[in-house]
């Protein structure tokens, strides 16, 4: 079995009317035996830009630890907060950075971009394991159970659904995507960004 | 065949590993102590591949002296369990890495709280209520799905841990005959006769 499948997890992220949802299980497994449940793979970078990064946990941890350094050394330098488009890029570039011996992550960014009028529109991208960026207009998924998200999603997702409809359009489609991947589950968290606030939420789903 | 596991309870971390050291199919020794004393209040527990594994232990407990030395304060266990978190991803993508699964147990002096992690020669770390590394892994994490208690006392826990050693020494082919246990609470790190 692939090292990409080894500690198994989802991220999935959605665009909704003035708002983006990220959400992640909760699962840390080795193979197809259960460690943790508790396992956070969704991290938040600025208040309005949140990365999830499913695959190998020593990697996650790995990553977390590198953009967090990398995100507060751009806050000083610029002297302001990163912007999620930038962020994306900063994700695609350390990452292609290990062409040849890579982080084992599929990184998937979501947030609220500040557009030129001073308004803000919802972003969403996601990249493989060597930084191939996918910007997508709709939803972005990744993971173990990345196959059965794409399903799940293509039927449930509509365009410009209001923060409290995409939190069940997401929490939805992640959960009964979950179900059907053995390598993720147990529980899932969901945050809604908007421009002004996150809403995060935790779900028991099947704990079984 | 090591097995090691670590419960948590009311202000306290059990942690448990067998004594054998074993080379090929022969058992060398059965009094070996594979949970080593980190600093008074944190403790560590490892197993792997023979050599990595003390070279290992014996690394972080000179660098986690080092700190306290230093900064005249001892690492608090969630900063010690990112160290050495760190020290084997680094070492993961080395010429030569660390062969060696632990289990991290410690209680901290300052919130009053217990805490154990589970770490793997990949840089894995999670924080758990417990855990359990290799084969004894496969009953006891079952067995403490259902048994464990965070609120047990340090009497229950002792008790949930004898059935987790009773239940591997019924159905593990190659069980081990002892096992080494130590508690961390606020007195500090301690051993105990099962």
């Amino acid at each position: 079995m692939s090292i990409m499948q080894y500690n198994g997890g989802s991220v999935i992220a959605m665009v909704g009317k003035d708002c983006v949802a990220i959400a992640s299980d909760l699962r840390l497994g080795v193979q197809s035996l259960s460690i943790a449940t508790n396992f956070q793979k969704i991290f938040p970078v600025t208040d309005r830009l949140y990365l999830g990064l499913p695959g190998l946990a020593s990697d996650v941890a790995t990553l977390h630890e590198r953009f967090r350094l990398l995100t507060n050394m751009y806050t000083i330098k610029e002297e302001r907060e990163i912007e999620p488009e930038t962020f994306a890029q900063l994700v695609s570039s350390t990452l292609y950075e290990k062409r040849f011996g890579p982080y084992f992550i599929e990184p998937v960014v979501a947030g609220m971009q500040k557009t030129p009028s001073g308004g803000y529109k919802p972003f969403i991208a996601a990249t493989d394991l060597i930084g191939c960026l996918n910007f997508a207009k709709d939803f972005v998924v990744a993971g173990t159970a990345s196959e059965k998200l794409f399903g799940v999603a293509e039927g449930l997702w509509e365009p410009d659904l209001e923060a409290e409809d995409l939190f069940e359009t997401i929490s939805q489609t992640l959960l009964n995507a979950v179900d059907r991947d053995a390598f993720s589950g147990w529980g899932a968290v969901v945050h809604v960004i908007t421009k002004d606030k996150v809403v995060t939420r935790k779900l028991k789903g099947r704990m079984d | 065949m090591e097995v090691s596991f670590g419960i948590t309870g009311k202000g306290y971390v059990l942690v448990a590993a067998d004594t054998t050291a074993a080379h090929s199919v022969i058992k060398v020794k059965n009094d070996v102590d594979k949970i080593i004393e980190l600093n008074p209040h944190l403790l560590m527990a490892y197993s792997g591949e023979p050599g990595d594994t003390v070279q290992f232990a014996e690394y972080v407990e000179r660098n986690i002296r080092l700190y306290q030395i230093r900064n005249s304060l001892p690492l608090r266990p969630p900063s010690a369990a990112s160290w050495v978190r760190k020290t084997l991803a680094q070492s993961l993508r080395s010429r030569s890495p660390y062969s060696v699964n632990l289990l991290l147990g410690g209680y901290d002096t300052s919130d009053y709280t217990p805490h154990l992690y589970w770490l793997d020669y990949l840089g894995t770390l999670v924080e758990v209520p417990f855990a359990a590394h290799g084969y004894g892994s496969y009953f006891a994490l079952s067995l403490l799905d259902r048994y464990h208690d965070p609120e047990a006392s340090l009497e229950e826990g002792i008790e949930t841990l004898k059935r987790c050693i009773a239940e591997i020494s019924k159905r593990l082919v190659v069980s081990p005959e002892r096992f080494k246990v130590k508690v961390v609470d606020k007195d500090g790190v301690r051993e105990i006769e099962l």
